[in-house]
């Protein structure tokens, strides 16, 4: 098990540098140039060229990338083209609202949806089952930005009880959370229904059975643990979805996290904010989909690795 | 009278007609409930979507600052207007063909990579598979938004970047359905005996391996739609997607966040109409699940 955590966490480092890569060329691939847009329409064109000298536009590509990474590593990832901040100051700023967020939306999904789950199973086919069933269906059928712009409709601009947009305080957390918790708590909620429906048929849960033991106990005993393992197994592909939804929720909700300045950078052409930022994004959902693997392999014994 | 029979059982007709795996899928769908709930609603925005010109009220573009705002179930405007007095509900017909036509191209394409790259790995397995695994497994685990996004930075706004990102990532659903169920096939009798008369891996795979994969891609196809028809309604919503006057779904929600504390149905019936086409996609891969898993025959 530790072997294959370090193999995957080795591999891990030039996957990481094959993101950077791909973004940094994506990056280059605009066809607009930065000359312009640090020194706007007017420029003449000496002026533009001494821009791309000192920006060191005017060196091979692979040149630009070894000294952006070499900066990079040091914890310099530039400067904003139009506000001239540091972006590792902004990044630094808005990631502990991004995990949050999305902390908070994630446990949110899980507490609620498992005990959904798990009554749906143990009721199943009745109205229960097919109301929780129906509920994550539309759970998964409702787009995260309309769900957001629904509950502010409701709670801020009618009812008045949460703030529509902004952050610091738990009140404003709340609708940005549940935005963006929805979505999980309705697959999660659907897993464990048939996680739970799939143990209920194995063998030993029919031995409990047989030898007298009461259905509560087999269920949230002995058949609750073993189903509950693959549902938190999917917790780190989970987390990947997150990062991704988090995008458009902060976006929404005016929430200051990574998401809402990759959106906004990208509105305002300000790259190098959105290289560092989808770079860092990316970067995270590789750790993400490693745990996924890892959470897996620990829930069950039988896959060898 | 008797009662008719039970989809899938036996009764006198069936037993003297041949069996036929077309009329037995079509009885099994329509039995199932939630593949024609969505059938039903995919068919019916798609109707809509065709004959939009004829449906629509008023043209898409019409403004009318007089008429700014109204809201619905007015006699003129059913759904209400927008803040430059454009109907809404014509720009919903509208906009079911931005979403349908993204979502068509999309998943058409996805699956086209999907199945090339599932029936390489699946088939020649070894080291194409391996590598070939390897990369299905990363795209797959990927946010979809953030490729899609990757791609508007550097293309510019516009549903072109956004078409060409998710086709890039959404193959990969089809890629592991495909792959698994190829390799299940490839050493069957029927594939063997292919094999023994001397046919060449492209023909095995065209006639003999492809029609058996047929269900299992149908049902990714149908949850593609969906995540399709999310991913573009996203992007226009952020003003990376759509561009005026094209009236997509997503970015008619954006124009009702500006006026949400004044006009409520414009930040309301677009994402209705979102969510039923989700819905639709939705519910009729689930019951094209149920109805062609050979292991929910009873």
């Amino acid at each position: 098990m530790l072997r294959y955590v370090l193999r995957r966490l080795a591999l891990l480092v030039p996957m990481a540098f094959i993101i950077s890569i791909v973004v940094f060329a994506a990056m280059r691939a605009i066809p607009v140039d930065p000359g312009e847009l640090v020194l706007g329409p007017w420029a003449t064109a000496e002026q533009r060229e001494l821009a791309r000298q000192k920006l060191g536009l005017d060196q091979p590509i692979a040149v630009q990338y070894v000294r952006y990474m070499k900066q990079a590593l040091q914890g310099d990832l530039g400067r904003s083209i139009k506000s001239g901040k540091e972006v590792s100051a902004l990044i630094r700023d808005t990631v502990p609202n991004t995990l949050l967020l999305g902390g908070t939306a994630l446990l949110l999904a899980y507490c609620i949806a498992i005990p959904l789950g798990v009554v749906a199973a143990v009721r199943q086919n009745t109205l229960v089952d097919q109301g929780a069933m129906g509920f994550a269906l539309i759970g998964i059928s409702i787009p995260n930005f309309w769900l957001g712009l629904l509950l502010v409709l409701v709670f801020a601009v009618n009812l008045r009880w949460l703030p529509a947009t902004g952050s610091g305080t738990v009140a404003h957390l709340v609708l940005p959370a549940v935005t963006l918790g929805l979505q999980y708590t309705a697959i999660v909620a659907r897993m464990t229904r048939s996680s739970v429906l799939e143990v209920l048929r194995q063998d030993f849960v029919r031995t409990l059975r047989a030898k007298g033991l009461r259905p509560g106990r087999i269920i949230y005993l002995h058949a609750l643990k073993n189903a509950v393992i693959p549902v938190i197994s999917l917790l780190g592909l989970h987390i990947g979805g997150v990062v991704g939804g988090a995008v458009i929720v902060e976006t929404i909700f005016a929430w200051p996290g990574m998401g809402a300045l990759l959106v906004n950078s990208i509105i305002a052409r300000d790259y190098p904010i959105v290289q560092a930022v989808l770079t860092l994004l990316g970067v995270a959902v590789l750790l993400a989909n490693l745990l996924a693997d890892v959470l897996y392999a620990a829930a069950d014994r039988r896959i060898k690795y | 009278m008797d009662a008719p029979p039970e989809p899938g059982t036996w009764n006198a007709e069936a037993i003297g007609a041949p069996f036929s795996p077309w009329r037995d899928f079509l009885s099994r769908f329509a039995a199932n409930r939630s593949a024609m709930v969505g059938f039903v609603i995919v068919l019916t925005l798609c109707v809509m979507a065709i004959f939009a010109p004829w449906i629509a009220l008023h043209p898409i573009a019409e403004q009318d600052l007089m008429v700014s705002l109204e809201p619905p179930l007015t006699d003129e405007y059913p759904l209400g207007t927008d803040q430059f007095g454009r109907d809404i509900f014509s720009r919903l017909v509208f906009g079911a063909r931005v979403s349908l036509q993204v979502g068509g191209i999309v998943t058409t394409v996805s699956m086209l990579i999907g199945i090339t790259i599932g029936c390489l790995a699946g088939y020649h397995g070894g080291r194409v598979d391996a590598v070939l695994s390897n990369l299905i497994n990363l795209v797959y685990g990927f946010p979809l938004i953030l490729v899609a996004l990757l791609f508007v930075a550097v293309m510019g706004p516009g549903l072109g970047g956004a078409m060409i990102a998710t086709g890039l990532v959404t193959w990969a659903g089809f890629a592991r359905i495909v792959r698994g169920e190829v390799i299940a096939l490839r050493n069957r009798e029927f594939v063997l005996a292919a094999r023994a008369l001397g046919r060449g891996n492209a023909w095995i795979i065209v006639r003999h391996i492809l029609p058996n994969i047929i269900g299992p891609v149908l049902v990714i196809a149908s949850f593609t739609m969906a995540v399709a028809v999310i991913i573009e309604t996203s992007l226009s919503f952020l003003g990376l997607g759509a561009q005026p006057p094209t009236p997509s779904w997503g970015s008619m929600l954006n124009e009702g966040r500006s006026v949400i504390y004044r006009a409520w149905w414009l930040a309301t019936f677009p994402g209705i109409a979102i969510a039923t086409l989700v819905l639709g996609f939705n519910l009729l891969g689930d019951g094209l699940r149920d109805v062609l898993d050979p292991r929910m025959r009873t």
